[in-house]
């Protein structure tokens, strides 16, 4: 047994790929060695900025011998034969023995394949793992043709067993193997000559390498909170951000700096944000929740404990929060003069989507749906009007343009600003919300009409233009948006309008083409009649035919007259966008633990888009099918419906007539039609409640009768009349259940 | 007055540039002027982007001047200016110690290492008008950036074989954080000692007023517009030429002359960007028009000796 090293060092490896790439190290290695015959204890990779590192222990120091017989051609076959046989196993004629075979002499070759060195097989995996190695970017670099993910400057790679250590002689592109690395590069930048990973690691901490990103990470929150902690601050956990930080040095030096007195008053995520993204500074508070101090991680102790480096550090954040200070005054003067309305002025120019046009026309949609979303969920009509008209106005502030992540944030803020009512404004912020299956969804009535309209707004838009998701391409996060509009229902209880909102908001789509459509003959209305050679009586007969939407129509009673159309006229790319939703939901419900087949035995066959409906059906078939009762009586139904199914394919019929109870001949086939007399009003009335739990504990009593039957009676009774009769008892049964849920798509 | 040693903090924005100027030159670089034509950036003159394809080994190092019109803010921002100067380096095939020897000309300039975090931070490189891309960092100084390191992968659509190594400066941000100065234009030009002393507001601040107010509200664009088609006209012409010149019976392939056109468009898509009349959809085709010279050119240049012609 014996423990092998590798570090594969360079220059700086970029933080994002760090993690990646030491488990990459590892598993390429590992398996690559394991193919080769070798086995090992166990094994550990690490990153630094500089070094992708690996050690593995116990492994072995051989790969075994192989031992393979094939049989070749009898001893009487033709010269050809052999040839061709010696050929394959790369053996002369004398090596191949001859053994006695049911039909006579026949050639064996045994071919023995003697174990290979740990050594070698290690530098082979290590050549073509470094050769091959996935980076998600890489280069060349000087004259040389290989490719890693910066300069690879040496590679250290050694056995060690109680003998000692041993380097793995192996040479890719001139970089040859030994048994050196180098410390920290300001620190400790010397050779240091290792002959085991405890030595390594021992040595690199005293160079001033802390090895382990984890570790690293562990000692940067735990002195950035000390240093917060002394002068009674919290510092904001961003767990990102100090993966982030961890990848950029090897031997990190939390320091603790100011900010400027002027530019505390900056919203605090704005604060937050710069400090962040710009500096990768992690935010210090305090107990009031006010930004008020940094934590800077340097790479390095310094004689003046940081003081320089704190110094610049301090220098470099003003001039960029300087920046931030000058957009939200910019920004607020724009509210200020001309209010949100005014912001949001520019949007007009700025395409959303080339074929759904610009931002304006799309809030324009937005402000029609959400004025009838409002109140299916308990919002006011003017207001959740007036929040979508204001709550992308942000994207036009100079402070979204620099920090695009504060959108819906800043929207808020300046709403405020601007006076307008807080649900207004915090409708600004929360419409973009939930955007993971993690994210809070928003409670007040106004955030939620405007969230669901927003995003039935991208999903029917996208679906009207035949940008669907395909596969792993979904570049608009509709995924994301349906998700979103599902928890927004689930938990807002409008979710029996699903199907009419989609609908009002795929006609806003199309209105708002065909107004533009009506607006550009109208704007070019002589060029036109010039061109077709019509007078301009016979232009407005064919603009009368057209007829372009009535804006009173539009704002009274819309809803209504869209849910009182019939399903037919509901457009059929809608029926796909709610299959879509379907499709959602079971994803949604699946992390919760249903079982997919589950949700597609409750999802009826033209579903109507109400999720809380479908939600509670599946909720309670589920609790059915757990009890002994339901999984007896699926067995049951599954019987019912196998036996039908196999003589009506038989028969070229289907059994669909009434069976007749006068016909019963055996007293449980009595008592089963007594039971399903006793239990279709119980069906139908819980049906009507919508009680799926009522409906299935309807049905669980028909599990004793049903059992019975199947044990006292032979379905395909010689009497054909009998038969038929009973074989329409049984679609009386699959009917029954059919009504509550698809039984047949159940797996046992 | 003696020559200042590495030890001394520089004192003025010259002594910064001669002491990079020294320290290159005494690695090995050829040290350049700056080229004659406007650019935005250092990487645009000859000795950097046509140097950089070929097989053919190069060393050099020089100041540009370098102008980004729509950065104007009429000399009263303390960081920006539209006319600015950039230090750069370009070493083919990039040398194994090239970050090494980069800290080093850190040291030169008075930043001692012992006292300053230095950190390489991941920040590839892409010129969509010039057709080319590289990987490498940007040069943190105690959490300021202070240079631009890049091994080049692909110029004008050629793969970079040799692959070069370039260095860029960007010398008023790096001078300022060395001269602890806080607005630009207060930063010592010359010798703060010297009889005239003067600032970089004394040299500049009134250019960059006249040309923030030029760039933005009184360059002509229809002139604009017809210049940057009459380069693209030229560029193409000037390729379209045999590569043998019959006057002197020479092969003489014109990839520099061709080259400065699209020098010319690139800068005055610039000014038009400034001016406000290119739209979102225009400014990717007038990209994709200027990556269509400079392929052209990097095409030509490896038809040349320079770039490894071998007849």
């Amino acid at each position: 047994m014996s423990d092998l090293l590798i570090e594969l060092f360079s220059e700086e490896i970029p933080a994002r790929m760090q993690a990646k790439a030491a488990d990459d190290l590892r598993r390429l290695m590992t398996d690559g060695m394991v193919e080769a015959g070798l086995t090992y204890g166990g094994a550990a990779a690490f990153a630094t900025p500089r070094r992708l590192t690996l050690a593995v222990e116990g492994l072995t120091e051989k790969s075994p011998t192989v031992r393979e017989e094939r049989k070749g051609p009898r001893t009487d076959a033709p010269e050809k034969a052999l040839a061709g046989f010696l050929r394959s196993t790369g053996l002369t004629k004398d090596q191949l023995e001859v053994r006695d075979d049911k039909k006579g002499q026949v050639y064996f070759a045994v071919i023995e394949k003697p174990g290979r060195p740990a050594a070698q097989i290690v530098a082979e995996t290590l050549e073509s793992t470094i050769r091959n190695f996935p980076w998600p970017k890489s280069m060349r670099w000087g004259s040389g043709s290989l490719r890693w993910v910066r300069p690879l400057h040496s590679i250290l790679a050694i056995l060690t067993d109680e003998e000692g250590a041993q380097v793995v002689p192996l040479d890719v592109d001139g970089i040859a193997s030994g048994d050196t690395t180098r410390g920290h590069r300001f620190m400790a930048p010397d050779t240091i000559k290792v002959n085991s990973f405890e030595d390594y690691a021992s040595k690199l901490k005293r160079a001033h390498v802390i090895l382990d990103a984890k570790e690293r990470a562990d000692i940067i929150w735990g002195e950035a909170t000390n240093l917060a902690f002394a002068q009674g601050l919290e510092v904001v956990e961003d767990k990102g951000l100090l993966a982030e930080v961890a990848g950029l040095v090897e031997w990190p030096v939390p320091l603790m700096g100011s900010i400027g007195e002027q530019f505390l008053d900056l919203p605090p995520e704005v604060l937050q944000t710069s400090m962040k993204e710009h500096q990768k500074f992690f935010s210090v508070r305090d107990g009031t929740g006010k930004i008020v101090k940094y934590v800077t991680v340097a790479n390095r102790t310094t004689a003046d404990d940081g003081a320089t480096i704190l110094a610049g550090n301090g220098k470099v954040l003003t001039a960029r929060l300087s920046d931030a200070k000058f957009f939200w005054e910019n920004d607020l003067q724009t509210v200020r003069e001309r209010g949100l309305q005014g912001m949001a002025v520019p949007l007009a120019n700025v395409t959303f989507h080339n074929k759904l046009g610009s931002q304006a026309e799309r809030i324009a949609r937005i402000a029609a749906l959400a004025r009838e979303i409002a109140p299916l969920v308990g919002a006011d009509a003017d207001m959740a009007e007036q929040a979508a008209q204001i709550a992308k106005a942000d994207l036009s502030s100079e402070m979204v343009y620099e920090f695009p992540e504060l959108q819906g944030l800043m929207g808020r803020y300046y709403a405020e600003a601007a006076g307008l009512p807080q649900e207004v404004a915090n409708a600004a912020q929360y419409h973009y919300s939930p955007l993971g299956p993690s994210d809070d969804v928003p409670t007040e009535p106004v955030s939620v009409a405007l969230a669901l309209a927003d995003k039935l707004d991208t999903l029917t838009g996208f679906w009207a233009i035949d940008e669907k998701p395909t596969g792993s391409k979904d570049p608009y996060a509709l995924r994301r948006a349906a998700l979103g509009v599902i928890r927004l229902v689930l938990e807002s209880g409008c979710s029996q309008y699903l199907r009419g909102v989609v609908a009002l908001a795929s006609n806003l789509h199309y209105w708002q083409r065909h107004e533009n459509v009506m607006n550009q003959i109208d704007e070019h209305d002589a060029y036109i009649s010039t061109y077709l050679g019509i007078d301009k009586f016979t232009l407005q007969s064919i603009k009368d035919k057209i007829s372009r939407p009535n804006k009173s129509e539009k704002k009274q009673g819309l809803f209504e007259k869209i849910m009182n159309t019939t399903t037919s006229a509901i457009i059929d790319p809608n029926q796909n966008l709610l299959s879509f939703f379907a499709d959602r939901l079971k994803v949604h419900l699946r992390a919760e633990g249903v079982r997919h087949d589950v949700i597609d035995a409750a999802l009826p066959e033209n579903w109507d888009g109400d999720i809380v409906l479908l939600v509670n059906r599946v909720r309670a078939l589920q609790a059915f099918l757990d009890t002994e009762d339901g999984a007896n009586l699926l067995a049951a139904y599954t019987r019912a419906s196998n036996i039908l199914r196999a003589e009506e394919a038989k028969d070229g019929v289907e059994y669909s007539l009434d069976p007749n109870p006068d016909l019963a001949e055996n007293d449980s086939e009595k008592a089963l039609f007594a039971a399903l007399d006793a239990t279709d009003p119980q069906i139908d009335a819980a049906l009507a409640a919508e009680d799926f739990a009522a409906a299935m504990a309807a049905i669980a009593a028909l599990r004793g009768p049903l059992d019975a039957y199947f044990e006292a009676t032979l379905i395909n009774s010689d009497n054909q009349i009998i038969r038929r009769n009973r074989l329409c008892l049984l679609n009386r049964v699959r009917t029954l259940f059919a009504r509550i849920a698809d039984f047949g798509r159940i797996e046992g | 007055m003696t020559a200042p040693t590495a030890t001394d903090r520089p004192r003025s924005f010259q002594e910064i540039i001669l002491r990079l100027q020294a320290y290159w030159a005494a690695h090995g670089c050829a040290i350049m002027q700056p080229y004659d034509m406007e650019v935005g950036a250092g990487t645009f003159h000859p000795a950097t982007t046509l140097r950089s394809l070929g097989t053919n080994h190069w060393a050099a190092a020089y100041v540009q001047p370098s102008r980004r019109p729509t950065d104007g803010r009429y000399g009263e921002n303390p960081n920006r200016l539209q006319h600015y100067y950039q230090y750069q380096v370009l070493i083919k095939p990039s040398p194994p110690n090239l970050q090494e020897l980069y800290l080093g000309s850190l040291e030169a300039i008075g930043i001692d290492m012992q006292l300053h975090d230095i950190r390489f931070v991941e920040d590839d490189w892409e010129s969509p008008t010039l057709g080319a891309w590289g990987l490498g960092w940007e040069v943190w100084c105690d959490g300021m950036e202070v240079s631009q390191f890049t091994y080049f992968q692909q110029v004008g659509g050629h793969d970079c074989k040799p692959v070069s190594g370039e260095l860029t400066y960007g010398l008023e941000r790096l001078a300022m954080y060395v001269l602890g100065v806080d607005h630009v234009m207060d930063m010592p030009y010359n010798d703060p000692d010297a009889a005239i002393r003067l600032s970089y507001g004394d040299v500049f601040k009134q250019t960059e007023q006249e040309y923030s107010r030029w760039n933005f509200d009184i360059a002509d664009t229809d002139v604009l517009l017809r210049h940057f088609e009459e380069a693209e006209v030229e560029c193409a012409r000037i390729l379209d030429a045999a590569d043998d010149d019959p006057k002197t019976g020479k092969r003489i392939v014109m990839a520099h002359p061709a080259y400065d056109q699209c020098i010319k468009a690139s800068h005055i898509f610039n000014l038009l960007d400034a001016r406000g009349v290119i739209s979102v959809t225009e400014r990717q085709a007038y990209i994709g028009r200027v990556r269509t010279l400079a392929k052209a050119c990097a095409d030509a240049f490896v038809r040349t000796t320079a770039g490894g012609y071998a007849a």
